[in-house]
């Protein structure tokens, strides 16, 4: 129990911190690197509450592509980022007053929750016990059957987004020289060749 | 202290939302950044679905914590894709010349 507890402190804490230096570090590149240690201590949260399967996944899924794809992208772009920061101090008190004002609103709503006994009666899907059933089993069980067609609307997201991306981001670039391996193809000796007779001690 | 509840991972949750929004704020011009501020949001959206999926012992939280990381996956994927392009045509990432639409 208490191991648990320090472990959630710790995870916590070094969370919020790499949240906070996402948001206000000085260099692009840094801040990819700060929102990967997020990432991996919401995986050790995740852990902690249980859900083994999805810790993973966000390893997986976020750390592997997601925050690679943002660092592709960060160190390709030709980017002066000193004069992105440009009024940085400026929007630094609205922005902490707005913040403050909103974490106060969400900590007084969220800070006396406690679970009614009659919620009980309106779980949908009751979780196995875990010694019994691993988290992965026991979510794969109700993908591939409740949710199913959602799980089938979740592959098509992904593959608009691919085709999005790959539409987004291809060109024709008019000044590369290309294989036209039609044109290669129909080539005949007839066009290609010519035989030129030439009289000796001449030339052409 | 020491014993974990509902309310830690619900308050752990709104303050890395708040830093997301905060995230907004703070880095009006920088594009990259703020998409990064998004993800930071949708993650805690995710842990209080799975936070709530643990403590009600109900796993509906947690298929729908792995639909929100799909989602959150097309829209970095989508978001980034538009970003090279803007790039490519501009020179340039600043919010404030993103006006070719006139929004």
């Amino acid at each position: 129990m208490i191991i648990q507890a320090l472990a959630f402190w710790l995870f916590a804490i070094v969370l919020v911190a790499a949240g906070a230096m996402v948001v206000t570090a000085r260099n692009p590149v840094h801040s990819v690197l700060f929102l990967i240690l997020a990432f991996f201590n919401a995986a050790g949260l995740f852990v902690l509450l249980g859900a083994e399967f999805l810790a993973m996944i966000l390893v997986v899924v976020y750390v592997g592509a997601v925050a690679v794809l943002f660092l592709f992208v960060v160190m390709m772009l030709d980017i002066n980022f000193a004069e992105l920061r440009e009024g940085f101090l400026r929007y630094l008190p609205i922005g902490t007053l707005i913040g403050l004002v909103l974490l106060a609103e969400l900590v007084l709503v969220f800070g006396a929750w406690f679970i009614r006994p009659e919620v009980a009666a309106a779980i949908t899907a009751p979780a196995p016990p875990a010694v019994r059933v691993p988290n992965t089993v026991a979510l794969g069980t109700l993908l591939y059957t409740r949710y199913v067609y959602v799980f089938q609307a979740a592959g098509v997201i992904l593959l608009i987004a691919m085709i999005g991306a790959i539409v987004l981001t291809l060109r024709r670039r008019p000044d590369l020289r290309r294989q036209r391996v039609a044109v290669q193809q129909a080539r005949s000796r007839r066009e290609t060749i010519e035989l030129v007779k030439v009289p000796p001690g001449q030339g052409v | 202290m020491l014993e974990i509840g509902l309310t830690h991972y619900l308050t752990l949750a709104s303050i890395l939302f708040t830093l997301g929004i905060f995230g907004i704020f703070l880095n009006r011009k920088n594009v990259i950044v703020i998409l990064m501020s998004i993800e930071l949001m949708l993650l805690a959206v995710n842990i209080n679905f799975v936070a709530f999926s643990a403590f009600l012992n109900d796993l509906v939280g947690q298929v729908f914590a792995m639909f929100v990381l799909t989602v959150a996956a097309a829209e970095a994927a989508i978001g980034l894709a538009i970003l090279v392009v803007y790039f490519r045509n501009r020179g340039s990432i600043e919010v404030e010349d993103i006006n070719l639409m006139k929004g």
